[in-house]
Parts: C-alpha cells; structure tokens; sequence
C-alpha cells in the first residue's frame, strides 16, 4: 500500500453542495407536508444551518458526544473473519459500543441539544422500528429533561419488547400504533399527526436520512461522526490498515448509519461504497424491503415527506414491507441514497432473513460480537463480497448496532444450537 | 366552462345569496361503492354547493382516525383511482352538478401520472384537486397541467401559516382556499379553536379568494358559526361517520336537515343561515 492511495481523488461531483436550498437531491428530496409543517419546517432548517458554525453548539455537542456516548467509537479488526473468508483484511467500526447500543444516538443528541438550545419547544415525538432511536431519542430526553413520547407500530413493540421496557424506564411514554402493518412507516405516520397537532411547542426527532428538508440533511450531518472518525482511524496505522478502506459496506433500511458512514468517504472515489437492503423472504414473493432490488415495487415515489424510491403498488399505495429487523422494515429509503446511486458512486444489494442470521452466527462465532439484526445485513454480505476481492485489500463494515434486543427472535428463528 | 369557472360561481351565488357555501367531503369508496353514489346524491338534494371527494391512499398523514378508517376500509375493497373517477362520471350522468374536488395524497397522483390524472380528471368532470402534502414549493408539473386544463389548484392554509406564506400560497391558489382551522388531522371536534377569525381575517388581507373553513366542523352550531366569517363550511368526518352509521343516508339527510337557528329565514340549511345585517 503506498500512501499515494489515500489521497483525495478529486471527485467529478461536488457532493457536498447538495441537497439544494429547496432540499432536492436532483429529482429527489424535497418538502411534501401539510402546511401546518412548513413553517416548523422553515425554522428547523434555519437553526440546523446556523447550529453547523456554531462553536458553542459543536463544541457541547462533542462534550455529549465523548463524555455520554463514549465517542469515539474504535474499530476492530476483524482477524478470525478474515481469516475465514481468506480475501481481504476486514475492519469493523464499531456503532454496537455507543451508549445505548447503536448509532441512533448520535443523530438523537444532535436533535435534542438543537431543540434544547435553539428552539422554543418542550416536547419531543420520535417514531421507532427496531426501537434502537426510541431508546436512543428515550435517553437523551432523560439527560437533556424534555418530556418525550415515542410511537411505535403494536408489531414492532411485541419483537422488541426488551426496548420497550427501556424506554418506559428511561421515562417516555409509549405509544403503539394499531394502523396499517403497525409497524415503522405507521409509527411514522402517528408521529406526524402527533406533530401537526402540537406543533406550536413539539419538535420531531425523526429517526433516519428521511422525511421532509432538512432531515435527510441534518440527519445524514449528525451521522457524519461515523464516517469522519472511520475515515481518521483507517489511516492511523497504530489503529487501522493506515490507508483507505476499498469497500465499505452498511445496511440500509431509511438509511441514517449508511449515510452517516458514507458520506465522508464520499470524495474518495476509489472506495466503494455498498449499502444492503432486507431482502426479507426474498424478492420475487414481494416480501422484503429492498427498494432498490424490485423494479417491479419500487418505484419513484413520495412517502413521509420525501421523494425518492418507494416499494409501491400500481396505484401507488405503499406496499407492505417484511424484514425479520424491523430497523430496516421500510418502504422508502433516504433520498440521497437514490441520488448517490443515480451518480452511480454508491451500490446497493440485498440480503434475505436468512441471510442475516447466518450474519449473526458468523460475527458472534468468529469475533466475540453478537450483531444486531439490521446490521447482521451488511456482515451478511461479507460472504458474498469477501471472495471477490483480494488478499491485499481493505474492507470496512459498519456495525450499526448490538444485538441483544433481537435475542427473542434470533432464538426463535435460530432455534437450539 | 372550466373548472375554475364552475367553482367561482358556486362561491358568487352563495355570496349572493349572503351565505357561506356548504361544502361536505365525502370518502369514495366507503362505505362501499354503491352508497358513496347515494351518499352524494342525497348531499347534493341536501343543500350541498361544492363536494370533496376523497380518493383514498394507504397513508394519510394528514387525516385523523374516521377518515383513516373509511379510507382503509375503501382500499380494502379494492377501490383505485380509476374507480374513482368513475364514480365521478357516474355522479356527473346521474345529474349531479356541484363543482367536484378531488382530495388526495400525492402519491396515487403521480403514480397515475400527473399530466393523465389531471386530463382523466377533467374528462370525468372533476372541477379541482387538493393536494394536503404537496405544498406550492413541489407543485410546479401539477400547477403547470391544471392552468391548462383550466382545474383548480386548491391549496391549504393553516394558522401556523406566517403572512409572508400566506402571500406566497395565495399567490400559486385557485378556485378558493382551504384553511385549516387548527393546528391538527382532519376530524370532529367539540370546540372551534378561539383563534380562527383572526386567521381569517389575516387571510383576507391577502386575498381576494373565496375562504373555506375545514378540519374540525361537526355540528350545526360550529358551521354556522364558521360560516359568518368565512365563505365556505368543509364538513368532512361528521358526514363520514354519518355515512357509515347503521341509518347511513337517512343519517347524512338528517345532519344536513338540522334545524336553523332561531332568527334564520324559513327553509335555509344550517349553513345557509343568514348573517345578521
């Protein structure tokens, strides 16, 4: 390796210059709310933008961030995987060491602290799959003293149950949703009504790269950390490989710890950057959430504020997703990812159910980390990528989160070992 | 004459009349196909001036838990947009003649096709669209094929609404505007919000266009109220859950028979009372 391969390769696209002022990520992105939001939406975006040259505000943010969530978070090499697979040296950034369990919190405290700081508002709603951000967004509610309530869809409540409990103890009060698939694109939907009704004194801590301008923005910035630490450590020999990963690998469901991981990478164009969707039961049965992986479903779209690629049916009713983690049981993905993807400097694959559990046995049997299901996608696709390249690469995943809170389904689906 | 035209003079002669234009909303499809037919005709012998008419989608945001429900149970039953707009076309050959607009969310639109929806539209005699997530800012493709087709763009106003968006949705708006009483989903509520004449009334100093009052309105006594101040009364979940009740037409004849209020003139609808002088 020399270290001519980790300069910055002048990249063709100015990827930092988007969304554009309107929010729109070339055709995607954008603002499709109710009015009552628009103005909330207006402010949201003015004290995001203002918060971003904010000594004070950057400056407690990282203090949260070092001294509450435990950043930054290592990597690890991952000897025994790669050893293993015998293709390239294999790095694992570790999002399963922040505190609460995932990356969820790093976009959470952001959000919070904005709220606390820079808005008028007392209130905080968040919607939850996997209940990773309603933990996450539970927690800095709980530090930071706002009152909080956290929707979450009935069917996604009885497969977390563990983070149900943890949020009630960290004192949000629980709200399930009974409509549609009950499960994260309806807790989403109640969490909008909620926040056109109480609009005045509540802000909406959403969860993913998703929604209206500026949260796919703002959320993909406070995700950054991900990437931009990743990025710092890989090239620290006495931490990482001392250059540039050639892969990076995450799992997608809105997309926020992809993006997060992405984005800093963005400009180095010789790495590759692949996101993978639940392919759930697999694609041709229509039961998965891979927006990218169905031409047939997954169309352009607008879902929850955005547009972009929405599994949909003719008459463009969203379809009903499946994904054995609810983290990445969605219908519509970020919208930068579609425009990334458009770019063609991102890639996008899938991994079934089974896929994922066989993730799951591989990263807890080979080193010592029992992945969460969502993340246990992106580990999935290792089997796949690993021999396609060489000995003397790099590849970096991200290891969006821990995997206790699925052990009741891991144990279900796995059965007696 | 267009669209445009048709919904100007539904709110002109109402004005004439000195009374605010009775606009109910209806959810196509629900209860089921038949009685969404019935339902509007007998709205329409009831004293209705202008209709919306609901085309259901599988997330509305903006809609509370009697629309959500009516809506679902539509879908359920498999009606798409096309159904729709047959129902459209069935309620133009059965006589009715009030304005139509069609409510929906963006997405069954515009994976229909913007351009073809609104051609299909008008084809089935659909006077204007509301469109409650896609705010001017996203509209220019569907503004751009409704001026030619001579639709209405209907657009929503709420009382978070700042006078500088007021200007701006006011200035993209036709045919009339939506204001949202509260801050809020559609649904029947027991009070009107203290601060809705002033909303209108900021409103007012930005246009010259009709105002319609929704979200909210389920008695007599709160349309009447609504109707001195503004020039259109939206009835949407009151009429909806009227339709779904077990005396389901006779129930929605009832609520648009409500007896006026002392003082009115004979034979008006409650929403066709008189201000007084």
């Amino acid at each position: 390796m020399t270290a001519g391969q980790s300069k910055a390769v002048t990249a063709k696209v100015n990827y930092a210059a988007y969304p554009d002022e309107a929010g729109h990520f070339g055709p995607y992105g954008g603002k499709f709310v109710p009015e009552t939001l628009m103005p909330a939406l207006e402010e949201l975006e003015e004290v995001y933008l203002k918060s971003k040259l904010d000594k004070e505000f950057q400056a407690e943010l990282e203090y949260l961030l070092r001294t509450f969530v435990g950043r930054p978070t290592p990597i690890t090499y991952a000897e025994r995987l790669t050893e293993h697979f015998g293709g390239p040296r294999i790095y694992i950034k570790r999002e399963d060491l922040a505190h609460t369990g995932a990356h969820k919190i790093n976009n959470a405290l952001g959000q919070a602290l904005l709220m606390k700081r820079k808005m008028k508002k007392t209130r905080i709603v968040a919607e939850t799959g996997a209940g990773q951000h309603g933990v996450a967004t539970a927690t800095v509610a709980a530090k930071l003293g706002i009152e909080c309530v956290v929707y979450m869809g009935t069917v996604d409540m009885a497969r977390q149950q563990p983070n149900v409990y943890r949020m009630k103890l960290l004192g949000t009060e629980m709200r399930g949703v009974e409509s549609g698939s009950k499960t994260l694109k309806d807790a989403i939907n109640e969490a909008i009504r909620d926040w056109v009704t109480n609009v005045r004194n509540t802000h909406y801590l959403l969860g993913s790269a998703l929604g209206p301008h500026p949260y796919p923005a703002m959320v993909r910035d406070f995700q950054s950390v991900i990437g931009r630490e990743s990025l710092r450590q890989m090239l620290d020999p006495s931490i990482g490989p001392g250059r540039l990963p050639d892969a990076v690998v995450a799992c997608v469901g809105g997309g926020s710890n992809a993006i997060g991981m992405f984005h800093p990478f963005l400009e180095y164009e010789t790495v590759r950057l692949i996101g993978v969707e639940a392919g759930g039961r697999g694609i041709t049965g229509g039961e998965h959430a891979a927006r990218f992986a169905d031409p047939k479903m997954g169309r352009l779209g607008v879902l929850q504020g955005t547009k972009s690629y929405v599994l949909q049916d003719d008459d463009g009713q969203i379809a009903l997703t499946h994904s054995i983690s609810a983290g990445l049981d969605y219908a519509s993905i970020g919208p930068e990812h579609a425009w990334l993807r458009d770019q063609g400097r991102t890639e996008y694959t899938y991994a079934t159910d089974e896929e994922a559990l066989e993730g799951v046995r591989l990263l807890s049997q080979y080193e010592g980390i029992i992945p969460a299901l969502e993340s246990a996608h992106a580990v999935a696709h290792l089997v796949k990528l690993a021999p396609q390249m060489g000995r003397d690469q790099i590849l970096l995943v991200n290891l969006s989160g821990r995997g206790d809170k699925d052990l009741a389904t891991i144990m279900k689906e796995l059965g007696e070992l | 004459m267009t669209g445009v035209e048709r919904i100007e003079a539904t709110f002109r002669q109402a004005a004439a009349a000195n009374r605010a234009a009775f606009m109910p909303y209806h959810a196509m499809g629900y209860p089921n196909r038949a009685a969404t037919i019935e339902v509007i005709r007998t709205l329409s012998e009831n004293g209705a001036d202008l209709f919306e008419i609901g085309i259901p989608h599988s997330d509305p945001l903006a809609d509370g838990p009697t629309i959500q429900t009516a809506t679902y149970l539509a879908l359920t039953q498999g009606t798409t947009v096309k159904d729709c707009l047959a129902m459209v076309r069935e309620l133009r050959a059965a006589g009715v003649t009030q304005p139509f607009c069609a409510m929906t969310y963006y997405n069954p639109l515009f994976a229909y096709g913007v351009d073809r929806f609104v051609a299909d539209a008008v084809a089935a005699g659909i006077d204007g669209l509301i469109v409650p997530d896609l705010p001017p800012e996203e509209a220019e493709q569907l503004e751009s094929a409704c001026r030619k087709a001579g639709l209405a763009t209907i657009y929503l106003l709420a009382p978070t609404s700042t006078d500088e968006r007021i200007r701006f949705v006011a200035s993209h708006a036709t045919g009339f505007i939506y204001l949202v009483s509260v801050t809020g989903i559609t649904g029947a509520r027991t009070d009107l919000p203290p601060d809705l004449a002033a909303f209108v009334g900021r409103v007012r100093k930005a246009t010259n266009l009709p105002l319609a009052v929704g979200f909210g309105i389920g008695t007599g006594a709160q349309a009447r109220a609504v109707a001195q101040i503004a020039d259109g009364v939206i009835v949407g979940s009151a009429l909806v859950k009227a339709a779904g009740s077990p005396d389901g037409i006779s129930a929605v004849a009832a609520l648009g028979k409500e007896p006026p209020p002392p003082g009115a003139a004979p034979g008006h609808h409650p929403v066709r009372w008189c201000p007084p002088p």
